[in-house]
Parts: structure tokens; sequence; C-alpha cells
């Protein structure tokens, strides 16, 4: 039997962009504290496709990001972390295609330091030029869902709402948001900033998203490498149980025994 | 004189040449590089010359997002 997930998207592939993923869990690689902790993060989250950001090149400082990301076979998503103009993130974007060789672009457009949150107006614009550009935008965007509906209709391959701000490990500030992103769109939702934890990645993908996409819970845990497991299971589990379709919500309570039957003890 | 992310530098005789003198090989994979905020198409690095004064930015992947 199908699970009702499946129905929805036809399959429990992970497609993104027109990529099939191995894992609907997308790894952050920000904040590691060496390429080698990277890598076995990498390994435990059974993540297929890796974030990276774009800055001048340290020649004294290398030992390869991208080299380390080939030999491990994932596959790499540049993002336009630090742009506060759409001018800024397209010419961005640009340069990490010519450096990358890949269309996909995880597109930021950041509105202040101190919230790192969506500057609105400067994503659409962002999302509708390199749109244009042949690029398959994947916007990091606040849990609007009208917004969300809008860079969907521009042509972007996937929304991906904050839960609550990059790094901040508050969870799902609003998952009646979360919900009605995922209940309207017809591309993949990627809950992205937020997740604190395995159990906002479960929530994440309960409300209907088709990813979690996780950098400083995992990156900055104690223990990255187990963090890096246990946030793999909460989606896969999250997944699982969004097709198994939980029970409703209610006030009272439901006795799952039967009341027939009772032995008369009086 | 060039500008290469923000540091002077004498004059190179080609993007790839300049590529090289900073040790990152001819055409390294994960590079990209800007003349005067246009980017340059790799295919173009051979041939590119440098005008006096041209600000070259060369960026890579780093840890991030």
């Amino acid at each position: 039997m199908q699970s009702r997930a499946a129905e929805k998207t036809g399959t429990t592939a992970f497609v993104l962009a027109g990529r099939e993923l191995p894992s609907r869990l997308i790894l952050g690689s920000g904040g590691f504290t060496s390429l080698e902790l990277l890598a076995q993060a990498v390994e435990a989250s059974g993540s297929g496709l890796v974030t990276v950001a774009i800055r001048r090149i340290d020649p004294a400082a290398r030992g390869s990001l991208v080299d380390l990301l080939d030999s491990l076979g994932v596959a790499i998503l540049p993002n336009t972390a630090g742009c506060y103009t759409a001018r800024d993130a397209i010419a961005t974007a640009r340069l990490a295609r010519e450096a990358l060789q890949t269309d996909l672009i995880k597109l930021e457009v950041i509105g202040d330091e101190r919230t790192l949150l969506p500057d609105a107006p400067e994503l659409l614009a962002a999302a509708e030029q390199l749109i244009a550009d042949g690029f398959e935008v994947l916007p990091y965007t606040t849990d609007d869902p009208i917004l969300a509906r809008r860079l969907e209709d521009a042509g972007c391959a996937a929304v991906m709402p904050l839960g609550s701000p990059i790094g901040s490990g508050m969870g799902i500030a609003n998952p009646y948001n979360i919900a009605l992103i995922c209940e309207q769109a017809s591309v993949p939702v990627v809950l992205d900033a937020g997740v604190g934890t395995a159990s906002d990645a479960a929530l994440a993908m309960e409300l209907g998203c088709s990813a979690v996409l996780s950098a400083s819970a995992i990156s900055r845990a104690e223990d990255p490498v187990a963090m890096a497991a246990a946030i793999a299971g909460a989606v896969a589990a999250g997944f699982a149980a969004r097709g198994a379709g939980r029970i409703p919500r209610r006030l009272y309570a439901s006795a799952s025994s039967p009341l027939a039957g009772m032995p008369d003890l009086g | 004189m060039i500008y290469v992310n923000g540091d002077a530098q004498d004059n190179a005789p080609s993007v790839t040449a300049l590529l090289e003198r900073l040790g990152l090989g001819a055409a390294p994979r994960g590079v990209a590089v800007a003349l005067d905020g246009e980017v340059l198409p790799r295919a173009t690095w051979g041939a590119q010359t440098l005008h006096d004064g041209a600000r070259v930015e060369v960026v890579g992947a780093i840890q991030g997002g």
C-alpha cells in the first residue's frame, strides 16, 4: 500500500530541481571546526546535498572543501549568504555557477544583521532574475505562505521557509504557517533554519515538508556526528509519520480499551 | 598594477597566469573570477588580459550555510 505522502508526491524518492537525492536531509557545511569533522557528519547524515558559501580565496588556506565533497560523492549547493541586495545575490550566484558548474543556488537575501531574516522584495526580485538566467533557485524565505506562493509562481524549484532565525535553534515558531505553505505548494518545501534538535526536524516533516536543511544544529552540537545521525533519523521518522497519517487532536480522552465485557466486581 | 581581492599586485599576462601565480593552478575546480565586477567565464581565462588598475576578484567555496 502506498503511503499518503507517497501518493502526494508520486514516489517516496526525493527529487529536488530534477535531481533525485538519497536523503531528505540537506546538510549545511558551516560551523564544523574541521574538514574531517564535516566529512564524518556528512557520512552520518546520509545527506546527498551539502551547502557551501562563496568567498574570496585565501591561497594559504587550502585543503579543498570542494575536493572533499566531491570525494564523498555528494552534490554541492552554493548559497548567497551574506548578500543584502538582489544585485549582490545575483552576482554571487553567477560566481557560484562558474566556480562549481552547477545551476543550483540557495538564494539568501538578508534584511539585517541582527535577525538575518530574508528581505522579501529583494528576494523575489533576485529569484526572478536568476530564473531568467537559467538557475534552479532554492530561496531561503520567511514562513509567509503568500511570499512562498509568489516565489513558486516566479518559477523557484523549491521554497525554503525558516522555522525560526538562522542559527537560533528555536525550532518551528509558526507550525501553522509551515503547514499552510506545504499544503499549497506544488514544489518541494524545505524547512531551512531554526532546527535546534531532532524533534524540530521530525515536526517539519510531519507538517508536510519534503526535506529539512540543517547546519548549526549539527555543526555546533556537542557531538556533531551523533547529532547528524539523530537528525537524519528524525527526518526519516517524521516523513514516515506524515505518510502514516496521525490521529486528530482532541480535547478529551478516547479509551482504546473496549467498555463492553467489563466484569461485574461489585 | 592590478587589485586582486583588494590587494595591489603586479599585473599578470592573463587570468590563467594570475591564478598560477596565486598557486591555484591554471583552471582550478571550485574557483571563479570576476573582472571589474563581471564574472569571467572559465573558457576565457587563458586569453583574458588585465588592464592597469583592474579589479580582480578570485573566489571559491568555503564552509557555510
